[in-house]
């Protein structure tokens, strides 16, 4: 049994929908990591299992216990907020003592009190700082601290909104590896909120890509970039070119643009996504290729397309070619730097040891 | 977050009907006839008798002036201390801002010994010429506007410094770079964007001008202002004309602060970047700094002078002062009585617990509207918040007028009791005059507050009550401590209302400070009037705290 779930939850803010029909099931001590653009609705959902917000309809499961109707401070799940919302009149110490107080404490727990902040601030690898004011640490402490306070009453689910986003890039990747290893020593069930892929698929076990309050695909990062289900989720994570292309068999379709040597229509080979599932040859679709799936060609290869480089990335060893292919229509082509400059006619064919191409409908 | 529950949002705002709505519509309905049946009588005499519209007419036009000379003081004071650097730059910044506490009657009196009839200018230009007359009587609208320039020049000198500190370095230097030169960026680019400012401190100055009360009652003479006109027919025993007069000037009141605010909106400007402000010109030339620095130094003492004179009379014994230029005996008699005589003592009491109890109310009032107003957003909001703002509005006058009617008549059942000729009444009117002061402070606050904050203390499991105990409290600290302070001082220099709703068992100090102006006890008057100075100056310090976080 899931040990958090949402079931069908739905939520519009005057009038405007921005959650429709989201349900997710995380287990025990998963980590699950909401992906999506912003406007996506994802921070309205963790601010829905949070209990800032009601839903309109729809439940939140703990276990099998509906905690929808209970107000935040009754939830136990402990949240991490973007900009952390540290207390600014209270000391580190006393932010991380700030929910172990209260909830009828009895003297026992009191007494254990230093203790657990001690722990807490250990974990987060800042002992010693309970008695530091909050605006003297930097921001990459404060987001610690941020996260001993919402550890230490060990809540059941703990809650983290775009957690890295307030800290510049240097300091993000190694606070990145720090929450994570602080996340899993804690061994707690986590879902959070980013916009970034490279956050989502480092911090996730599995990863939930949200679209205008839809999900579209829960997977591991592997089947996200593998395996999308929807054309959205195709283009969003990671890098992919999207171009026309008519259904003929199983496994193949025609790519309407003009070939390199090949007499008629070039011929590819590919996979149907779920969506694409049921359609007929001769339909029209959309065909969504990963820079690592294609490359430049020399002449004679049947499957070649006809382009011209208009642009390149340099990424070190190798380099992203954005290639023109006449009339309209561009791919992105990974490739090892310094084979083509810009100017260049080349000859554009897929690589088979990348994902394979694969189908979508056309106006999804 | 969730919304706050109906019920007390209900409750509370029953209670702030009760005490600013309700006695506003009483009067306006009283003045109608009400119970002895529908009339439009009074509001025909009014519109009949010359001396009405004159006196509706003088108020509207010494507003006006009043805002007029108030910027021409203001503005360029606040330029010279915001743009440029000399030495004393910094204390002397502050100490030109500290009158925008004081309350009214200390500005009056103030001037009074400085440049009455009496006072030490005209004593010294007296004794120089050697006249046998004092050489002018200050009366009439000249002194009036003397007085306003003198007090409310601050409100334009704080707005347009706040302003200028806003302002967008990038945008000068954009101007710059469009070869504008300094005339044109101030024209097209500096005034332009404080034309918020200034259209806040404008509405602040009209408004407080046309409330104003202690000058036209001490220098206007046959010079009636509405305010004066209204204490007057009360006097007079026209009480039902009072009441028509009261409403015309709410009315007023309520007219210009519509029509400000219509017309802030149209000009409100912003880019919604905000970047550095402006460094100060740094005054290379040794004797331009000089000259900066001497003019700031004059301006200065001349705007303080007023206050420093009130410190020299306070040692002047009474009736020791007749013909000389300056006073022959000084000592600090007037000082010992405050305490050694009770009867000097009494006011002081009586002004302090009114006080204290008013600020502590209103405090409570006013956070409680504040915080349930901000945890709505439905209609209740814009009830709750109207109700806070409505007394800032009106004039002290009018719900003095307004308290003492509803408050006269003895009917539980509709919400009346005979407070009048109680020691209630005051201290009640205090809480409504304070109100203002110390919701819009809470509302600031509550405003600046990070929701982020609480909703962190909620998901730690702290309730309702522990959010507000532990974490929204101590942050608004400040903020209510400024409002508190401002509130404080409004109710310990109170003229206005207390003039029309003391007994001799609450006689507050403004009221002792005029009766001691009457018995020509010049000394004990500023006795007074340096303590609510000193006051005022520690609340204006609070205020300064509050703002700085």
């Amino acid at each position: 049994m899931p040990f958090l779930t949402l079931d069908r939850l739905d939520k519009s803010f005057n009038g405007n929908p921005v959650l429709r029909g989201l349900s997710l099931a995380v287990e025990k001590g998963e980590i699950v990591a909401l992906l999506g653009p912003s406007g996506s609705g994802k921070t309205t959902a963790l601010r829905m299992i949070a209990g800032f917000e009601t839903p309109d309809r729809g439940r939140i499961l703990i276990e099998d216990a509906d905690v929808t109707p209970l107000p935040p401070e009754r939830r136990r799940f402990g949240m991490v907020f973007q900009h952390y919302a540290l207390f600014p009149h209270l000391t580190v110490g006393e932010n991380v003592a700030f929910g172990l107080a209260g909830r009828s404490a009895s003297r026992q727990e009191t007494a254990r009190r230093p203790q657990r902040v001690a722990e807490a601030l250990a974990l987060v690898d800042l002992p010693g700082f309970a008695d530091r004011r909050v605006g003297e640490i930097s921001g990459g402490q404060q987001q610690r601290v941020a996260l001993a306070r919402a550890l230490a009453p060990e809540p059941r689910v703990l809650l983290l909104d775009e957690p890295l986003s307030n800290l510049d890039p240097a300091l993000r990747e190694r606070t990145r590896r720090e929450l994570k290893s602080a996340i899993q020593r804690v061994g707690i069930t986590t879902v959070l909120v980013t916009h970034e892929q490279e956050e989502a698929f480092h911090l996730g076990d599995r990863v939930a890509v949200l679209q205008d309050g839809v999900l579209h695909q829960v997977g591991s990062p592997e089947d996200l970039y593998e395996r999308p289900a929807t054309r959205f989720v195709a283009t969003f994570v990671g890098r992919a070119s999207s171009l026309p292309c008519v259904l003929e068999g199983d496994g193949a379709v025609w790519v309407p643009y003009p070939p390199g040597d090949a007499a008629g229509p070039v011929r590819w080979s590919a996979v149907r996504a779920p969506e694409a599932e049921g359609m007929g040859p001769g339909e029209e679709a959309a065909l969504v290729v990963r820079p690592e799936s294609l490359a430049f060609v020399a002449a004679g290869n049947p499957q070649a397309l006809a382009g011209r480089v208009i642009e390149r990335r340099y990424a070190g060893p190798v380099t992203y070619y954005q290639v023109a292919l006449a009339p309209g229509g561009e791919v992105e082509v990974l490739a090892p730097s310094g084979v083509a400059a810009v100017g260049d006619s080349v000859r554009v064919a897929p690589e088979p040891r990348g994902p394979a191409p694969r189908i979508f409908r056309r106006n999804r | 977050m969730r919304r706050a529950p109906l019920l007390p949002a209900l409750g509370l705002a029953a209670l702030l009907a009760w005490l600013v709505g309700y006695p506003l519509l009483l009067t306006l309905l009283e003045a109608l006839g009400g119970s002895k049946g529908w009339t439009l009588h009074w509001f025909g005499e009014f519109v009949h008798r010359p001396d009405e519209w004159l006196a509706l007419w003088r108020s509207l036009w010494i507003s006006a002036a009043s805002v007029a000379l108030a910027a021409l003081v203001g503005i360029p004071l606040a330029f010279l201390f915001e743009r440029t650097e000399f030495p004393g730059r910094r204390v002397l910044g502050a100490i030109v801002a500290l009158p925008v506490a004081l309350p009214p009657l200390v500005g009056v009196i103030a001037v009074l010994f400085l440049y009455g009839e009496s006072g030490f200018v005209s004593r010294a230009v007296q004794a120089l010429l050697r006249l046998e007359d004092p050489p002018w009587r200050l009366t009439g609208p000249i002194a009036i506007l003397l007085v306003h320039a003198y007090s409310m020049y601050v409100y334009f000198y704080l707005f347009t410094r706040a302003g200028l500190a806003r302002l967008d370095a990038a945008l000068l230097e954009a101007a710059a770079s469009l070869g504008a030169g300094r005339w044109r960026a101030l024209f097209r680019v500096t005034l332009p964007l404080l034309r918020p400012a200034l259209a806040g401190a404008a509405l602040l100055t009209f408004m407080t001008a046309l409330a104003s009360f202690s000058a036209p009652y001490l220098f206007g003479g046959g010079f009636r202002v509405m305010t004066t006109q209204i204490i007057a027919s009360k006097l007079n025993g026209e009480v039902a004309l009072a009441q028509v007069e009261t409403v015309m000037l709410a009315g007023l009141a309520l007219l210009a602060l519509g029509a400000m605010r219509r017309a802030d909106r149209m000009v409100s400007v912003g880019t919604g970047v905000r970047g550095i402000a402006p460094a100060r010109r740094q005054l290379r030339s040794p004797l331009a700094r000089g000259a900066a620095g001497l003019f700031g130094w004059l301006l200065a003492a001349l705007l303080l002078l007023p206050h420093a004179v009130l410190l020299l009379v306070s040692l002047v014994p009474a009736f020791t002062w007749t013909s000389e230029a300056f006073p022959p005996v000084l000592n600090l008699g007037n000082w010992k009585s405050l305490v050694t005589a009770s009867e000097h003592m009494r006011p002081l009491v009586n002004s302090l617990w009114m006080g204290i109890v008013a600020t502590a109310l209103a405090l409570a009032i006013g956070f409680a509207a504040a915080r349930l107003a901000s945890l709505r957003s439905d209609r209740m909001r814009g009830v709750l918040e109207g109700m806070i703002a409505i007394p800032w509005a009106v004039p002290g006058t009018v719900f003095a007028i307004a308290l003492a009617a509803t408050f006269s008549v003895n009917q539980p059942w509709l919400g009346r009791f005979v407070l009048i000729g109680t020691p209630v009444l005051l201290p009640l009117a205090y809480v409504v005059r304070d109100l203002p002061l110390t919701g819009r402070a809470a509302l600031a606050g509550l405003r600046q507050l990070d929701p982020a904050l609480e909703e962190a203390a909620a998901s730690l499991g702290a309730g309702r009550w522990r959010r507000l105990t532990r974490v929204v409290l101590p942050l608004l600290r400040p903020a209510l401590a400024a409002g508190a302070g401002l509130a404080f001082i409004t109710a310990l220099g109170d003229f206005i209302v207390s003039i029309v709703l003391y007994t001799f068992d609450t006689r507050p100090i403004s009221i002792e400070i005029l009766s001691n102006l009457r018995l020509q006890d010049l000394g004990m008057a500023a006795v007074y009037g340096v303590l609510l100075m000193l006051a005022s100056a520690a609340a204006f310090l609070l205020w300064g705290q509050g703002e700085a976080r």
